[in-house]
């Protein structure tokens, strides 16, 4: 129903009518397409339909979302190049770890840009967005800057939380975090989409887990909260076809992630097609704002990287797997679709290319040079409390190290 | 445990049926102060139970903030589990009492992101022994939050409910959290005895903008203490982090919380009866942050500590004030500090059993006499 009062008029749109649910297996991938279109304005802001392929998107107990989706040039520009920044600032983490300048966890999001890219684009300021411990590219996407998330993995003063949450603890407005534990968002998610329905305001909550998230147990007691009390949440699996080394067919009993909400609908969409993301979180955020409940997504997409610094990717998946992943890659088929479609030349996509790795190189020097937190028990005691309400002292590893507030 | 649903109002069963209701129905607008029954005593001072006192501090900071609501497993209906908040479904509507199912780990989870995103709620667990299954919740997401991300995001929640002690429950329900939450940077811990305490502190702790752990007792709720006039109005509110003198005295420091207040009091009526000796008698109140101050400077005074808690003996609260006495004041103690504590046992069925494995008023004199060579 509401795909069709969401899907464009034929006029504007070379319309791929809806074929059906294609049958799922657990192998299933999504392919890349570059589908032709004509008629490209040449302004840039003037709305046209780009369509998305028939094939990225999988249902259950819910309509699909419209298979095109209006946008502008610019727009287009702005997902590459956003896709762009996190994928450079990704590789720029890479090597500073690579160099032991960032100390401890990094998890690393290249191949999966075009879901927080996609899922940004979807939503406003507003709305809420909270994920796992993947999470840099997000927290880029709500407005972190390159250099305070840069400064943060570096354990510096400029960093997000000023040096004291590192990698997966980054936070900004409307943007709850960068969460170490497993499984643990997931009700933090359904609590920010619960304030959101106790305010009455009409926004979403985009609550984001892995598929190693999806097999804990309070991932499915949020399910059946939400579901019980109707709140506005758009849970989402991200999945990289991995928890840690374990693949989603060796740790779940079914891997169609977008059907274990079971009560809940849910949709499984291409996630290494950025469209295809910004069509399902626009459908799925007014099918939420309606007042019809959750929603359960299943962001089919791949990690090229290893789990962390540490894995290198390799001993749990075959060099044929990850080419064949590669063929995928979120910002190179979207480059491709682009410039095929005239949205910009190979020369403005590389523009846009150097553009981007100047400002990431520019931020990551400015991070690089940006002191570390000052070593002393002001800071170190600081913020354990919101100010004001602090103890009055606070013991350091010795007594005479206790910190006495003022 | 939970008394059958006798309390449950003919009200609440009449509009069962309707899914909608005003927020403030007309009935139920009376003040909770006047629907409990009370008795006054010449002073002001009334008789109030700690169940009904911290009813009222719920009813009352529920009144203040809109942004305040409670949640938890039998609230609502049922009027909870053990009655602590009768009547404030009727008051405040399903919006702010609000009923979960038995998900411990989900529920403390959306109240602790209901709080990131600004809310200011309430999570009752039914005993702290459930909390177990949401600790990861309480110490990973709400106390460690504001400090990972460097002071941007506070988390103003209290989770409360009864911890510790309970007759004739056995192992799974009656185990003392003091020292596991008190543990926390991050968090804040307090341990009411006294009605006054009960609704001093849980005000606080609902008011204070960290997460706040309200470690009730179950044995308290329904004992009777007087409550000054100051503590029967609205905006009576006791401080997070210090400590009250119950009993003031000479001869020996006996620290304790909850429960054991009770019976420290009484073992030191006991002491002065038998043998002339006069114990003080410290509240502490609140576990985190604890109250050093107080304790040190009643052991100066009598030069003797002890500690009385109900938690298992080692690496507990009573552990952690000896420490402190030895760090603070060991050139004050005439006497090694001791601790009576809860045994080293899972809490056994049998009543005989079970009196041998927590504090009673005997082991307390006993203990003080011969740290006092009586």
């Amino acid at each position: 129903m509401l795909s069709r009062t969401l899907r464009p008029k034929a006029s504007t749109l070379p319309c791929i009518p809806f074929r059906g649910q294609i049958p799922s297996s657990p192998g299933h991938r999504f392919r890349a397409h570059v589908a032709n279109i004509e008629d490209i304005p040449t302004e840039e802001d003037k709305p046209f339909s780009v369509p998305i392929p028939e094939d990225s998107f999988q249902t259950y107990n819910f309509s699909p979302p419209p298979y095109s989706v209006e946008t502008t040039k610019k727009q287009l520009k702005r997902l590459y190049h956003d896709m762009t920044m996190v994928r450079r600032m990704e590789m720029a983490a890479d090597n500073l770890y690579k160099d032991r300048k960032i100390r401890g966890f990094c998890h690393l999001s290249i191949g999966q840009e075009a879901v927080a890219v996609g899922i940004e684009h979807g939503i406003t300021r507003d709305d809420k967005l909270i994920t796992a411990y993947r999470s840099h590219g997000f927290t880029l996407m709500r407005g972190g800057t390159v250099k305070s998330i840069i400064g943060e993995l570096l354990g510096r003063q400029d960093g997000i939380s000023f040096g004291k949450g590192g990698s997966m603890h980054m936070f900004c407005k409307s943007f709850f975090g960068g969460n170490g534990i497993v499984g643990a968002s997931v009700p933090l998610g359904a609590g920010i989409a619960f304030a959101q329905q106790y305010n009455e305001n009409r926004n979403v909550t985009i609550n984001l887990f892995g598929d190693g998230a999806a097999n804990q147990g309070q991932v499915h007691e949020a399910f059946n909260m939400a579901k019980l009390w109707d709140l506005p949440v758009i849970f989402g699996v991200e999945n990289n076809k991995y928890g840690m080394g374990t693949s989603a067919e060796r740790a779940s009993a079914m891997t169609d992630y977008y059907k274990r909400g079971q009560y809940i609908p849910g949709l499984r969409v291409n996630g290494m097609d950025v469209l295809a993301v910004l069509s399902a979180i626009k459908h799925g955020k007014e099918y939420v704002q309606a007042g019809n409940g959750p929603l359960l997504y299943e962001y089919a997409t791949y990690r090229f990287a290893g789990h962390s610094m540490s894995d290198p990717g390799t001993a749990y998946r075959s060099r044929e797997e990850l080419k064949a992943e590669r063929a995928n890659d979120p910002l190179s088929t979207f480059r491709d679709k682009l410039t095929n479609w005239g949205v910009f030349t190979e020369d403005q996509a590389k523009e846009i290319d150097r553009s981007v790795r100047e400002t990431i190189n520019g931020e990551v020097a400015e991070a690089e040079n940006s002191p570390e937190p000052e070593l002393k028990a002001d800071v170190l005691f600081q913020d354990v409390y919101v100010r004001g309400s602090e103890p009055n002292q606070r013991r350091g590893r010795t007594i005479d190290e206790t910190y006495y507030r003022g | 445990m939970a008394s059958p649903r006798l309390f449950r109002p003919a009200a609440r069963l009449l509009s069962s049926r309707l899914s909608a209701r005003p927020a403030f129905p007309q009935a139920a607008c009376t003040p909770s102060l006047l629907r409990f029954r009370r008795y006054a005593t010449a002073n002001g001072t009334k008789d109030v139970t700690v169940r009904d006192a911290l009813n009222e501090a719920l009813a009352e900071e529920l009144e203040s903030n809109q942004k305040t609501f409670i949640l938890g497993e039998e609230v609502a209906q049922y009027n909870g589990a053990y009655k602590v908040t009768r009547g404030l479904l009727d008051r405040f509507g399903p919006k702010r009492v609000i009923d979960t199912p038995i998900t411990e780990a989900g529920f403390c989870g959306l109240a602790v992101g209901a709080a990131l995103a600004g809310l200011h709620p309430i999570c009752e667990f039914m005993t702290f022994n459930f909390a177990m299954q949401a600790i990861d919740q309480i110490i990973n997401s709400a106390a460690k939050t504001h400090y990972m991300s460097g002071g941007i995001q506070p988390c103003n929640i209290t989770f409360r409910g009864p911890n510790g002690f309970a007759a004739g429950v056995a192992a799974q329900h009656s185990q003392d959290y003091s020292a596991w939450y008190g543990s926390i940077p991050g968090l804040k811990v307090v341990a009411p005895w006294s009605a006054e305490d009960a609704k001093g502190l849980l005000k606080a702790a609902i008011r204070d903008p960290n997460p706040v752990c309200v470690l009730e007792n179950e044995l308290l709720y329904g004992q009777a203490f007087p409550m000054s006039e100051a503590a029967q109005k609205d905006d009576f509110v006791l401080p997070i982090g210090k400590a009250k003198i119950e009993r003031p005295g000479k001869d020996l420091t006996i620290v304790s919380l909850s429960r054991c207040v009770g019976q420290s009091l009484t073992a030191a009526a006991e002491l002065k009866q038998k043998y002339g000796v006069d114990a003080e008698v410290i509240n502490l109140r609140s576990v985190k942050p604890l109250d050093v101050e107080t304790i040190i400077q009643s052991l100066k005074k009598t030069g003797r500590l002890m500690c009385v808690e109900s938690g298992f003996p080692m690496f507990g609260v009573s552990s952690e004030i000896l420490a402190l006495s030895m760090e603070y004041g060991f050139d004050y103690l005439t006497a090694p500090a001791v601790r009576v504590t809860g045994a080293e046992v899972p809490t056994p069925y049998a009543l005989g059993l079970e009196n041998m494995s927590f504090p009673q008023e005997s082991t307390i004199v006993g203990q003080a006499a011969k740290l006092l060579r009586l």
